[in-house]
């Protein structure tokens, strides 16, 4: 089991001071993946101040590190290719906080280049996998048929009508966060309740609206020790808390359909920076549906197990509501090329450090990021904070 | 011709060889912890409840085909070519009167919410493919 006494003495010994998208995200044929993890982890040095000579930890889930590597052309001195889906790279955060914090390495780099839409060569699937063998041969393929059951399941022990419209209330909200985002997919599209109720149904009980989007695009993050943070071109963020796992792979496995592993990292990583709920300025919850954000929300200890519905109501989560939520409009609306994680990180280190533009909170000192992977697989936590 | 792309087809392990030959003739065999009595879904080389004892630790028993609707969805975009020509179709997880659950489909009803309750009695529905295996679907009992 994880000692928190021994995490908590690991709390802020590595700061994040660099975070970076790719130039162009949605629909991006003319980029390859590794083009989006080069553009983006520039990006993401210059931010910081540093040069790709200076890094000398990689970390990137999809893509083995030997290929970004080889792309980058770089020798990193600590590696780390974790890959358990979209959640990969908040886990990175604490694995590159860890491995600085024992010496293993100074400037980590953590990369994501997806190319969901226009890709020319997607990854295949193992065939070997249980997976591959009792799921897929009866069309349960893919993030929505699996979450839609979820979200089923859900439905039926906390009731329809309510959970629907929680679903409606996310849909929403996260796409009034992505009109104020200039880099995001719905920032021009303003979406009301009836366009939620009137998308088709891709799985149902998922509207297209539930879904998030398929896009190409990159993000990278720097981190790097306490010491060196001082120097950061544009203000650091301190590495507080975090936590990971997963407690199955294939969706006919969760041991509990409407408890993902929110429920032991989301505690896990208050605790060992010391913080509790209310202290919490934003949430960044990964949506790869309106039900993922919702039951993520009751998992990480902002409500009971079914209170999400309430929680969510009257438009709380959206602009101007009292518990912001996801404010570059999410996977739902800004940008999702298939593991969206790393976008959580990037957009807390951007509002506690004041560059989210038009959609800048006032006083954010203290956020969440919550990566949840695979289907409703993996979950990777961190509580980051103001220097 | 529907479906010009193929589905993706089973291709069982050493462990569950038994599983998919048992469809074959319409039968549903699990596995059992001897130790434990708990049944396990999908087949492994051991036990869950009972890793210690090995392979010797399993036995199979066939189950009785009874089972109740866990949760489903209904699909309505194609998640893969194979398919296409088969949407809307509803996806399930079943709980068997063993206490596993499984992952379907629900056949014989139309593809809309209100045709299906979630705790509705099931029974099998082997769906013989003479070229693969036999895939193990439910239809209201």
């Amino acid at each position: 089991m994880p000692n928190i006494q021994r995490l908590q003495n690991l709390s802020g010994q590595a700061h994040i001071v660099g975070v970076g998208e790719s130039n162009k995200l949605g629909k991006v044929p003319e980029k390859s993946p590794l083009a989006h993890h080069s553009e983006a982890a520039i990006n993401a040095l210059d931010d910081a101040g540093l040069e790709l000579s200076d890094v000398d930890a990689l970390f990137t889930a999809g893509w083995s590190t030997l290929d970004v590597a080889e792309y980058l052309g770089i020798q990193p001195r600590y590696t780390d290719s974790t890959s358990v889906g979209g959640s990969s790279f908040v886990i990175h955060v604490a694995h590159a906080l860890a491995a600085i914090a024992a010496g293993y390495c100074e400037v980590a780099l953590i990369t994501h280049g997806q190319s969901g839409r226009s890709d020319r060569a997607p990854i295949p699937r193992n065939p070997g996998t249980p997976m591959a063998q009792y799921e897929v041969p009866y069309g349960i393929i893919g993030p929505p048929v699996s979450y839609a059951m979820a979200a089923r399941r859900y439905m039926h022990q906390y009731g329809e009508d309510r959970t629907r419209q929680a679903m409606a209330e996310i849909a929403v909200s996260t796409r009034k966060w992505a009109n104020l985002n200039p880099m995001a997919y719905f920032y021009d599209k303003p979406t009301t309740f009836d366009d939620y109720h009137n998308s088709k149904w891709v799985a149902w009980p998922f509207h297209l609206l539930d879904c998030c989007l398929v896009t190409d695009a990159g993000a990278a993050i720097i981190i790097t020790t306490p010491e060196r943070a001082r120097n950061a071109k544009n203000g650091s963020v301190k590495i507080l808390g975090a936590g990971e796992g997963h407690d199955h792979s294939g969706i006919s496995q969760m041991p509990d359909l409407t408890s993902a592993f929110g429920r032991h990292t989301g505690p896990q990583a208050l605790e060992m920076a010391g913080v509790s709920h209310s202290d919490l300025d934003l949430a960044m919850i990964y949506d790869s549906f309106t039900y993922t954000a919702l039951v993520s929300l009751e998992n990480l200890g902002f409500c009971e197990p079914g209170e999400g519905p309430d929680f969510v109501a009257s438009q709380r989560t959206a602009p101007g509501g009292d518990f912001p939520m996801n404010t570059n409009g999410g996977g739902l609306s800004y940008t999702h090329p298939g593991m969206y994680g790393i976008f959580t990180v990037v957009e807390a280190a951007r509002q506690l450090r004041g560059q989210a533009g038009e959609r800048q909170l006032e006083d954010c000192n203290l956020a969440v990021a919550h990566g949840t992977g695979g289907l409703l697989s993996s979950t990777g936590t961190v509580v980051l904070g103001t220097d | 011709m529907t479906n010009p792309t193929p589905k993706p087809q089973p291709i069982p392990q050493p462990e569950s060889d038994h599983y998919w030959e048992g469809l074959k003739n319409e039968e549903i065999w699990l596995q059992r912890s001897k130790a434990t009595g708990k049944f396990q879904f999908y087949p492994r080389n051991f036990s869950i409840s009972d890793p210690e004892t090995g392979e010797d630790g399993i036995e199979w028993v066939q189950a009785s085909g009874n089972a109740e609707l866990f949760t489903f969805a209904i699909v309505h975009v194609a998640p893969h070519m194979g398919f296409v020509g088969d949407v809307p179709y509803i996806t399930a997880l079943v709980q068997l009167e063993e206490d596993v659950i499984v992952p379907t489909n629900i056949v014989g009803v139309t593809p809309e919410p209100e045709s299906l309750q979630i705790g509705m009695a099931l029974k099998p529905v082997f769906e013989h493919d003479p070229d693969g295996q036999t895939l193990l679907k439910f239809t209201p009992a």
